[in-house]
């Protein structure tokens, strides 16, 4: 089978098609930030004709996850018999200009995983340890965590936590299309997220925004694709949720998945970085399975927002709102050496993409 | 961000590595030798030019699929000397081993450094063995220095590629950081990747006697190919071009990249080296790469320009483009 | 906001699977795609398998959306 897409001569005919479809100015939101991020490496967006705008959205846990869950988290690792565990994507993200990098420097227990049952097996293998799992990250990631906890519960483990920083996407596209403030022609939605939710939670934006929207393979040539599919319904006057990563996702989504979220997880209102709160568009714990969740077996109480620093426009660029340009710091100030807001931390932020393809002042 | 404390980005050979050198160690002893900044430094001693280079190392664990830490110290000062247009006279090594440390680990160590010696044709004459407690170490640390004899009428510099220049590159990128990842077993992944860990003056000497004009040379260590490439583009303010079709990867190689969403452009190879030389001698020098057994992958992958000084553009295999910056920091599996 | 690595079953041992990702062999868990067969391709997200993956031939999305919008537009869009 073939896994990659990345033809340059499908490619070539994919952008004629494309570009016989533009009539003007169009802006889609790709809301994921492993699309930003595979569209930069991919080359993708050089090619692209410049009356295409894509705006990168709020589907980065880096970008979204709050300073003060971050911090709350940090505070856990300092605990001597914690070790504190987590997706490398988080490492590098600064809270008061420090990073969970910096406390493992500074000899706190702090571990990346690329599992959450890794950081099960942890606890399994080092019963002196309280291990916290600190999970943040979409509905791709959820019924992971899901399973993991069920694991935990099933062979009765007593020191392996959960802090769940957890987001849903589908609450937040509506929040940014009800905060009325972006304007857009189109989602390019996100393929993983969507292997597992299906097509179905998507259907508000057809039917009350009447706004085309495409569930989208990581691939140079899905992106192409789901590109013109947005374009040829934008000229038909259609508004669907339509599926271009058709090999990965079915209209059902992961039964399976999504009920061992169900039966885990609750929604909550949950706070994003940039976005302000969003009615139920986190994950927490059910009380049933309060014996592996951190906040109760640390007697953690919901934590103070944290404001941006000074000048910081992640809040924005998440929104749409500003390119990573027109933010006071960035290329000055707010470097991927020095980075100030997780825009710019995260290898998906908006301005860290920007900043490595188009320099210092962004330019292309 | 903390600038308090030293941290693992600080020797990971990427902006913060560089930020150390000019920001700290040249202005306190900075001379017009050291801000060369090359892989070694060029004395002249009675119309006799030498290369010096010095280098630390800390792998770990010591012992990896391909190599170990002795290997890698012979070679990887070999290595430097060689990039400089140095045929490797001479070798010091200098154990810093902690307290406890298996002394038949240690004994592995020494006959590795014995046979990477003698393939690579340099003695080693001096050295240094400190001990310290339990705990303030990694087991084993080496820290080795080098002197070459510089090629008559070589003079390969960061600072001498020319637009126009082609560039090839030895082979497949990314082997020894993979392997010595896969050693740490931090991420329960099998992969049959050894460490490319390998001498290269034999490859230079050749390019060499072939007449072939070699303006620059990097082997991609720590940063890998995109920041090997950036500090020629800078240091001889050139815009470098390359094509990602070109730039040979090893499949398995490219498993852990996108199973731990790392970029291969920026993992270490101990074994591969970059040589710029002009259009004329370019398929000579490829056949003289391709001929040697380290060099039988050997690749042209782009081209320097006038365009665009300083900058490392990657053409990519589905016909677009995008920067390659030097490595920032040091990079975390994602699973976003 | 998903790395969904794409390999290939080379065992299933009860829920675990052997993946092969160009060369690299990592365990994935089945408990969220528990049918999947020796041989079937698959994506794998944070070590669990979350959906196995059909053919998607070149050509074949233009070809299907084209026919697909052409019904859209017969029935009066």
């Amino acid at each position: 089978m073939e896994l990659k897409r990345e033809d340059p001569e499908e490619a070539k005919e994919l952008l004629e098609r494309i570009k016989g479809l533009l009539k003007g100015p169009v802006r889609f939101m790709e809301v994921c930030g492993t699309h930003t991020v595979s569209i930069f490496r991919s080359g993708i967006k050089a090619m692209l004709p410049p009356q295409i705008d894509l705006i990168s959205g709020p589907g980065c846990p880096v970008c979204v996850t709050p300073p003060e869950e971050i911090k709350r988290a940090m505070e856990l690792a300092l605990n001597g018999d914690v070790a504190l565990v987590t997706f490398g994507d988080l490492m590098k993200v600064p809270v008061g200009g420090k990073s969970l990098e910096h406390l493992k420097a500074e000899g706190a227990d702090v571990r990346v995983v690329l599992s959450p049952l890794d950081a099960l097996q942890i606890a399994l293998r080092e019963p002196k340890k309280r291990v916290v799992f600190f999970a943040v990250g979409f509905e791709t990631t959820a019924p992971a965590v899901a399973a993991t906890v069920l694991e935990a519960k099933r062979q009765a483990v007593k020191n392996f936590f959960v802090l769940s920083a957890q987001r849903l996407i589908p609450p937040a596209i509506r929040a940014l299309l009800e905060g009325g403030k972006v304007l857009l022609d189109g989602f390019i939605l996100p393929g993983h997220v969507s292997v597992i939710i299906g097509k179905e939670p998507y259907g508000f934006i057809a039917r009350e925004f009447r706004l085309p929207a495409v569930i989208t393979g990581f691939e140079p040539l899905d992106v192409l694709e789901s590109i013109w599919m947005l374009l040829e319904q934008r000229r038909r006057g259609l508004s669907q949720v339509l599926i271009q990563y058709r090999r990965a996702v079915r209209p059902e989504g992961n039964l399976r998945a999504c009920s061992l979220v169900e039966e885990v997880f609750c929604a909550v209102d949950a706070r994003w970085r940039g976005l302000g709160v969003i009615p139920q568009s986190g994950l927490k714990l059910r009380k049933g399975f309060s014996l592996w969740d951190a906040e109760r077996a640390f007697g953690l109480l919901p934590p103070e927002p944290i404001p941006e620093p000074a000048g910081c426009s992640c809040g924005e660029v998440l929104q749409g709102l500003k390119k990573p340009p027109q933010c006071k710091l960035f290329g000055k100030v707010c470097t991927p050496s020095s980075p100030i807001g997780p825009c710019m931390v995260s290898s998906e932020g908006s301005c860290a993409a920007y900043y490595k393809y188009g320099g210092k002042d962004g330019q292309g | 961000m903390a600038r308090d404390k030293v941290l693992l980005a600080h020797g990971a050979g990427g902006r913060a590595s560089l930020e150390l050198i000019k920001g700290l160690f040249l202005p306190a002893y900075g001379n017009p030798l050291l801000e060369v900044l090359d892989d070694g430094a060029v004395l002249s001693l009675d119309g006799v030019r030498l290369a010096f280079s010095t280098d630390s190392y800390v792998v770990s664990p010591p012992f990896f699929p391909g190599g170990d830490i002795g290997k890698l110290s012979v070679y990887g000062t070999v290595n430097d000397l060689a990039m400089m247009g140095a045929r490797p006279l001479a070798l010091s090594l200098a154990f810093i081993l902690e307290e406890g440390f298996e002394m038949e680990a240690l004994e592995r160590v020494v006959r590795s450094v014995a046979e990477a010696s003698e393939r690579a044709k340099v003695q080693v004459v001096t050295g240094d063995t400190k001990v310290v407690e339990k705990g303030a170490g990694s087991g084993i640390f080496v820290t080795s220095s080098g002197i070459g004899l510089l090629w008559p009428g070589a003079s390969p510099s960061g600072r001498n590629a020319r637009p126009g220049d082609v560039v090839l590159l030895s082979g497949p990128i990314g082997d020894h950081e993979v392997a010595v990842l896969l050693a740490r077993g931090e991420f329960s992944l099998e992969a049959p990747v050894l460490s490319d860990c390998a001498p290269l003056w034999e490859l230079v000497q050749e390019l060499f006697e072939a007449q072939v004009e070699v303006h620059a040379m990097r082997d991609p260590t720590r940063g890998g190919l995109a920041t090997a490439l950036w500090e020629i583009a800078q240091g001889s303010q050139i815009g470098v071009v390359v094509e990602e079709g070109k730039v040979p990867v090893r499949p398995e190689v490219k498993g852990i990249c996108e199973l731990l969403g790392y970029d291969p452009y920026y993992l270490a190879s101990e074994g591969k080296f970059l040589a710029f030389v002009p259009e004329r001698d370019a398929e000579r020098a490829l056949e003289v790469l391709r001929s040697h057994p380290l060099g039988k992958e050997a690749s042209i992958i782009g081209r320097a320009t006038a365009e665009n000084p300083g900058t490392v553009l990657l053409r990519t295999r589905v016909g677009g483009h995008r920067l390659l910056e030097p490595l920032t920091g040091r990079q975390f599996p994602r699973i976003c | 906001m998903c790395l969904g690595i794409p390999g290939k079953v080379v065992r299933v041992e009860g829920e675990v699977a052997e993946v092969d990702f160009w060369g690299v062999r990592k365990k994935a868990s089945l408990l969220l795609v528990p049918e999947v067969k020796e041989g079937d391709y698959v994506l794998v997200h944070v070590g669990f398998v979350i959906t196995k993956l059909e053919q998607q031939e070149a050509q074949e999305t233009i070809k299907l959306f084209e026919e697909f919008f052409g019904e859209e537009a017969a029935d009066g869009a």
